[in-house]
């Protein structure tokens, strides 16, 4: 086990993947991702990865050039944030029914406009319906610990999908914080060699990568990756499992803290999660009974899992970092649909918050328990906003 | 394999297999064919979205007996290039023992229009890629809409010729000398009629270390209105106008002419004139009335005033 470092996050991200060392890396500079390919460019300069290091023209390029590296053979990685997100948001679901397994961090950064260069989650959520494995990270160990794990879920062969790793763009990518990494042969071992099936470059076998097809097959191979991301479940417990064995840390598909004995809990993803926890540290020292949790994994979607949280709670809060403008926070509605999977509903309300990196204090989600607790609470409510 | 002659070209591997489902006369596959012979090595192709991608890959058939892929349609060129990108990696490592080339093809929209940022992009970082760009002047997969490669006076479905309207109203941006521009190793403009010019082309563009870019016209029985057993006239007469002169360029600067247009520049072939190209083809028949014989002449002008700049350029 190495020593403990003081890293950011974006460095950390950079350093996982010198560990895993892709074959194939390319990526367009966009704020607050940039650190990322910036430092993994560093370890290309001084011969440090094997990468094919390619800084493409666009966005669109970096994700195209990254589907058919994935899909030739090459293990691969790229990063992005917002708009980048949005540039390439046309490969998005190319690169999941072309069903390869490469990885792509994103700093998560509003979407323009107006044009915002702070945290939220406008980014990875109009990216959601795409068909990617998506996970979220609390800290800076976390964004390096699942940007190690992420490719031993999308590579498994019953998966077979690209991976979304996300981490809050300035809040994790810029923060520095104390973190302890795997040595590289750890990481190299734990990840394992690339196998891809059907690989474009094998030519003594030629495939045809991505045909058309009529409606006759459109839906059923579509069908084909619904069961993938079914699979990558039970693949990502796994692997979870077996990183525990590495690292000694471990990590659920939905993270939970203090829920089991409390009457309110509320869901939120990524960096809030640990500010939600001093919320509910305080909130129990006045003897509240309350509770925080967060999807790790919110593609596939856990329904069993969060079902299984929300039993016999009085009351759920969905905290949403991101607006469906004209309905609800984008996870709002999933919750409610998890809910669904018991006899009995809580009450149910959506917080939209932080949009646009506004800070969203202790202070703030006290509040917000209260105010679900108390009555005071509307479906949607909107943190700090004058209504 | 470096051979023009036919008995060795008819042995080189069929990489595309008929009963693909372009249209009669479509010279795409022609082209195709002839750029493919340009190597006896291990190819893999990529299509930009367009006729040639919808035409030879119909799941579950596809007419493609080496490596293919496709992606999406304005990124033909780094659909290519992630493929490079991954080979140059493998074989570095080690993982790859095979010599492998590289080609892209793209119709004119996704080469002129809506490709043209990730060719710039792809040729400039020096992939290992021929891109061929079949130009057939519009966009026809939907269904013949002007692009940026349309000809001056032609009629689209999107530039109509009306009662006040010619058809297109501007001359094609020229796409081979931007990618002169480059300064890459190989640019080279062709025509499917002159097939031993083109597969020189392509024995060059495959064997030279680095990028490359072929512009190859196509002429369009559908989209030109014209019969379907025309092509290969059309094609002739394209570089016999002058319309589509036959040349290539080395590392942005040396140009040479080739087939007809180095016959018409040493004056063993006659020049025709742009009224033969104009009454060859439906989607010029409005301009043979009186009122648009000053768009005849502003195209003739053009025609001669490219003409000679390239004359210039290859020192003639």
């Amino acid at each position: 086990m190495s020593k403990d470092i003081a890293i950011n996050g974006d460095a950390a991200v950079a350093l996982a993947w010198k560990q895993v060392d892709p074959d194939v890396c390319a990526a367009y500079p966009i704020t607050p991702q940039t650190i990322i390919v910036e430092k993994f460019a560093e370890y290309v300069s001084n011969g440090e990865v094997s990468t094919e290091f390619v800084c493409v023209e666009s966005e669109h390029s970096a994700l195209t050039l990254c589907v058919t590296s994935a899909s030739a053979g090459a293990r691969t990685f790229t990063a992005t944030a917002s708009q980048g997100l949005a540039y390439m948001w046309e490969m998005m679901p190319i690169a999941a029914s072309m069903r390869v397994p490469m990885i792509m961090a994103v700093a998560n950064r509003a979407v323009s406009g107006p044009i915002n260069i702070n945290n939220d989650h406008g980014d990875v959520m109009s990216a959601r319906d795409c068909g990617w494995v998506t996970l979220f990270a609390e800290n800076v160990q976390e964004a390096y610990d699942i940007s190690v794990i992420a490719p031993r879920i999308c590579e498994h062969h019953d998966v077979q999908l690209p991976g979304l790793v996300n981490l809050d763009g300035f809040i994790l990518t810029h923060a520095i914080e104390r973190m302890t990494p795997l040595d590289e042969k750890t990481v190299k071992d734990y990840v394992g060699e690339y196998k891809p099936l059907y690989p474009l470059l094998d030519v003594k076998k030629p495939v045809s990568h991505n045909l058309m097809d009529g409606p006759l097959f459109y839906f059923p191979h579509k069908y084909q990756t619904v069961l993938a991301m079914e699979n990558a479940l039970e693949v990502t417990r796994e692997a979870f499992r077996d990183f525990e064995k590495v690292s000694g840390r471990k990590y659920n598909v939905v993270e939970e803290y203090k829920c089991d004995d409390a009457d309110c809990i509320a869901i939120v993803l990524g960096s809030s999660f640990g500010t939600m926890k001093e919320a509910v540290d305080q909130l129990r020292s006045e003897g509240k009974k309350v509770g925080v949790a967060m999807p790790r994994l919110f593609r596939p979607w856990p329904v069993a899992d969060l079902a299984k949280l929300m039993k016999g709670k009085k009351t759920v809060i969905v905290m949403d970092r991101h607006l469906s403008i004209g309905s609800y926070g984008p996870m709002f509605p999933e919750v409610v649909a998890a809910a669904l999977e018991n006899d009995d509903m809580p009450k149910m309300y959506n917080f939209i918050y932080g949009l646009g990196g506004v800070d969203t204090m202790v202070s703030d989600f006290v509040s917000v328990f209260n105010d679900a607790e108390s009555g005071n609470a509307k479906r949607v409510n909107y943190v700090g906003v004058k209504e | 394999m470096s051979s023009l002659a036919l008995k060795d070209l008819s042995k080189l591997p069929v990489r595309l297999a008929s009963g693909h489902r372009l249209c009669a006369g479509c010279p795409e596959s022609i082209i195709a064919r002839q750029i493919l012979m340009g190597t006896e090595k291990e190819v893999v192709v990529s299509c930009a979205t367009g006729c040639f991608e919808v035409s030879t890959t119909i799941f579950p058939f596809t007419s493609w007996n080496t490596p293919y892929i496709h992606t999406a349609f304005g990124n033909g060129a780094a659909t290519c290039a992630g493929v490079e990108t991954a080979y140059q990696s493998l074989k570095r490592q080690g993982k790859i023992k095979e010599d492998i080339r590289f080609v892209a093809f793209a119709g004119d929209g996704a080469t002129y229009d809506i490709g043209l940022q990730a060719l710039s992009g792809a040729m400039e970082r020096g992939h290992h890629m021929l891109f061929v760009c079949l130009n057939n002047e519009a966009y026809m997969n939907t269904g013949i809409q002007r692009s940026s490669a349309t000809a001056m006076g032609a009629s689209t479905t999107t530039s109509w010729a009306g009662s006040v309207m010619p058809g297109k109203k501007e001359f094609p941006k020229d796409m081979t000398m931007i990618m002169a521009a480059h300064g890459i190793p190989y640019v080279a403009q062709a025509a499917p009629h002159a097939w031993r010019d083109m597969i020189a082309k392509s024995q060059k563009a495959f064997e030279i270390n680095g990028p490359a870019f072929i512009n190859a016209i196509a002429p369009c029985p559908r989209g030109w209105r014209f019969a379907s057993d025309q092509t290969v006239e059309i094609s002739r007469l394209a570089a016999e106008t002058c319309i589509w002169p036959l040349y290539e360029v080395e590392n942005g600067t040396d140009y040479k002419l080739s087939a007809e247009s180095q016959r018409i520049a040493d004056g063993k072939l006659e020049k025709k004139p742009i009224t033969d190209w104009i009454n060859s083809q439906g989607r010029f028949s409005h301009l043979k009335e009186e009122r648009w014989a000053p768009v005849v002449e502003k195209m003739q002008a053009e025609v001669d005033r490219k003409w000679d700049s390239l004359l210039k350029l290859c020192k003639l």
